[in-house]
């Protein structure tokens, strides 16, 4: 009897997830998108794609963090001729940047724009548009009401949406599926040697629709995402 | 089909077109003037003047001493050809090819638009009653040939309409200037006696070269059909094009759409059937004002797709203004491109930048925002970072080298913004720097690296760039300019790490 009822709340736990949008793993399909630790905090162990992820940039830094996170995972998501749709204020996106994240700069098509309302029509339409693997977007602001229309939008789709908001002060409720939080750490040095580490920030995941919230300390390493304590046992090993 | 042309003679062009501009004119009897000769000759007289005896040819002299109150206007050279070329933008409505007839004329090809408007004599009436509204004194004449037509206009009293293949009996009665002959042949013709054109179409036309050379002939031939005729129009047809005149005008957007609905629906199967895509397409509004408002768009990648286009007009309507009402609607597209039959896919795969859907988005976005906005970046083979890439110019180019991996900031300020530094060692990196009033005491740092300027390009000091690292974990591109010891070594802030 009791492991009806359990068998019972999961079935219609996925069910629920299966309404509002999340498909569980199908088998023969990579369901991992080699996030690491990141995907465990999703439903089904699956970081969402075909949904739109909001990121909080409180300043300069946090925006450049935010630009490399969301590049990194590009990387994956940009496979052999997936393109990508990157909107954005005049001029700020340095190109060549991306080849050190795996990303080939010529398949994203860069929209610089300089008002709020272009910005919203240009993302709409670039995430109704099926042939695109991601659309990222760079926002002042974002309303409830802005975020639905994105949201059914990708329901269509199965584009992925970043929306990067530079008005950290005034966050307002929006529908996307998680909301990040990606800030810039001191790098550690690699052994002893000098000058910079590898990449590393701190990825808080403030918000998420029926999973975890969490943070993470995590470096960007050679094309994979590595979390910083698994790092430090490596690093022991390698020493002792 | 059977050609059919009209010719409007504007009786007064000139004196009418100042009068429109100048209505204190109407009740004063006054001519246009030149200098000729040292003396000033009268070129263009209004009817009053006419009335009054003041004709033109005649010195301005001789007019002033039967007619004292004559008032005399200096010519503008050049004053007809462009009121012609504005009156013959308007008549666009009627036919798409609209020629200028120098002096006084216009000659319009109608095949095959006439029964838009009920008929010939329909036709004729509303062209005519439409300039003589607009004030200018016109005649019209309808044939088969643009010689005829013009004889007719200017020569015959009545039945302006000439049925198909009847030019020659109805220029028989006409003098011999309805043949646009030069001065001297008329003249000449006038001694021999032939008052009409009739007798010369019988003579021998061997006699008639001997005696008036072989224009006479050409303009025969052309009168009656024989030879043809070029005729410059004043805008050239362009390949593609649908029309749409409207029973009654139209002033909503929501009519405006049905339009351009139904024009691309004749485009696009005209295109689809040639095989052909369509990457400019100009949306012409003749309003019942007389004015004409236009807009255009454009594709990244030929298309003949109707529901596309209509998505891209959409964009436009808004910029349409209707004022009272458009009363015709033409679409023409002057840019097509060659394009292969799609085939369709059973399984659906990453296109990538061949997409359709994507080169549909970006003529959306094209539309809205303008083509400025939308950059693709390819790689140069080139240090200097701001000339490291290059805008790509379409969607399928391709880049000419692999994207070098360097480490390089995500974001780029630029320009450059200066900062105030301080390092303790020359060439060292900094130990801390302020921007924008923030101190940054720096923790970790990789550099120099030293990337010089392309002096075949332009002169100026190299920079040496640190990548820098704060205590708070801010990661910066910072460098100097010129050398350490250097008289003007400055050192800016270039772009931020992620």
């Amino acid at each position: 009897m009791e492991t009806d009822k359990t068998a019972i709340v999961s079935k219609l736990r996925q069910d629920i997830l299966l309404w509002e949008g999340y498909k569980p793993p199908v088998a023969g399909e990579r369901g991992s998108l080699g996030l690491g630790p990141l995907e465990s905090a999703f439903p089904n162990g699956i970081f969402p794609l075909g949904s739109i992820h909001e990121m909080v940039c409180a300043s300069s830094e946090q925006a450049a963090a935010s630009g490399g996170f969301v590049s990194a995972i590009l990387s994956v998501l940009m496979k052999q001729g997936c393109i990508g749709v990157w909107i954005g204020r005049k001029e700020r996106l340095f190109a060549p940047a991306f080849a050190g994240f795996g990303v080939q700069a010529d398949k994203i098509i860069f929209i610089s724009l300089t008002k709020d309302k272009d910005a919203l029509w240009v993302m709409e339409e670039a995430l109704k548009c099926p042939g695109l693997t991601a659309v990222v977007c760079e926002l002042r602001e974002i309303d409830f009401k802005q975020s639905q229309r994105f949201q059914r939008a990708v329901e269509q789709s199965r584009v992925t949406g970043f929306v990067l908001r530079n008005a950290a002060n005034k966050l307002s409720a929006t529908a996307c599926a998680a909301r990040w939080q990606v800030s810039p750490l001191p790098s550690t040095d690699l052994n002893g040697l000098p000058g910079l580490g590898f990449l590393r920030w701190k990825a808080d995941l403030l918000k998420v629709r029926n999973g975890h919230t969490g943070s993470w300390e995590l470096e960007w390493q050679g094309g994979n995402f590595v979390t910083v304590d698994k790092l430090a046992i490596s690093e022991e090993r390698q020493v002792g | 089909m059977q050609k059919r042309f009209m010719s409007i003679w504007f009786r007064h062009l000139l004196t009418d077109g100042l009068t429109r501009r100048r209505p204190e004119l109407k009740t004063l009897p006054f001519v246009i003037a030149t200098p000729v000769k040292n003396r000033i000759i009268i070129t263009a007289s209004s009817l009053l003047a006419e009335q009054e005896g003041a004709f033109t040819g005649m010195a301005v002299a001789d007019a002033k001493a039967a007619l004292a109150e004559l008032v005399v206007i200096d010519e503008l050279p050049g004053q007809a050809a462009k009121l012609l070329r504005l009156i013959g933008l308007g008549c666009i409505r009627y036919t798409p090819i609209v020629s200028i007839d120098l002096p006084e004329g216009l000659m319009l090809d109608i095949s095959g638009c006439a029964h838009l408007w009920g008929g010939e004599r329909e036709y004729l009436k509303e062209i005519v009653l439409k300039l003589r509204a607009a004030g200018f004194d016109a005649r019209a004449a309808i044939a088969d040939t643009p010689g005829a037509a013009w004889a007719v206009a200017r020569f015959a009293q009545k039945r302006p309409i000439i049925p198909s293949s009847m030019q020659a009996a109805a220029i028989t009665s006409l003098p011999p200037a309805a043949l646009r002959l030069e001065p001297e042949i008329l003249e000449r013709m006038q001694k021999l006696g032939f008052c009409t054109i009739g007798p010369l179409l019988e003579i021998l036309p061997q006699a008639l070269r001997r005696r008036f050379g072989q224009g006479l002939l050409t303009r025969i031939g052309q009168a009656l059909g024989i030879i043809e005729e070029y005729w410059e129009p004043v805008v050239p047809p362009v390949a593609y094009t649908a029309r749409l005149p409207c029973l009654e005008p139209i002033c909503t957007a929501a009519g405006i759409g049905i339009a351009i609905e139904k024009l691309l629906e004749i485009l696009c199967r005209q295109l689809k059937n040639e095989g052909k895509g369509l990457r400019k397409a100009i949306l012409k509004c003749h309003r019942i004002d007389g004015r004409k408002v236009q807009v255009a768009i454009t594709t990244t990648k030929g298309s003949h797709s109707v529901s596309h286009l209509m998505r891209l007009f959409q964009l436009q309507i808004g910029k349409i203004e209707p004022a009272l009402g458009i009363e015709l609607f033409i679409l023409e597209a002057p840019r097509v491109e060659d394009m292969g039959t799609m085939q369709e896919k059973l399984w659906a795969e990453a296109k990538g930048l061949a997409d359709n859907a994507l080169a549909e988005l970006l003529d959306r976005i094209a539309g809205k925002v303008g083509i400025n906005a939308i950059q693709r970046f390819l790689p140069t083979e080139n240090h200097w970072p701001e000339r490291s890439m290059k805008l790509a110019t379409s969607l399928t180019e391709q880049p000419e080298t692999a994207w070098p991996v360097l480490q390089r900031p995500i974001r780029l300020v630029q320009p450059p913004e200066p900062i105030d530094v301080m390092a303790l060692v020359p060439d060292h990196p900094p130990r801390l720097f302020v921007h924008k009033g923030k101190r940054h005491s720096i923790a970790k740092a990789d550099g120099p690296e030293r990337i010089g300027r392309e002096w075949w390009q332009d002169s100026g000091e190299h920079r040496d760039y640190y990548i820098v690292e704060d205590s708070d974990g801010g990661r910066y591109w910072l460098f100097r300019s010129g050398y350490y010891d250097g008289g003007d070594a400055r050192w800016y802030l270039h772009g931020y790490f992620a």
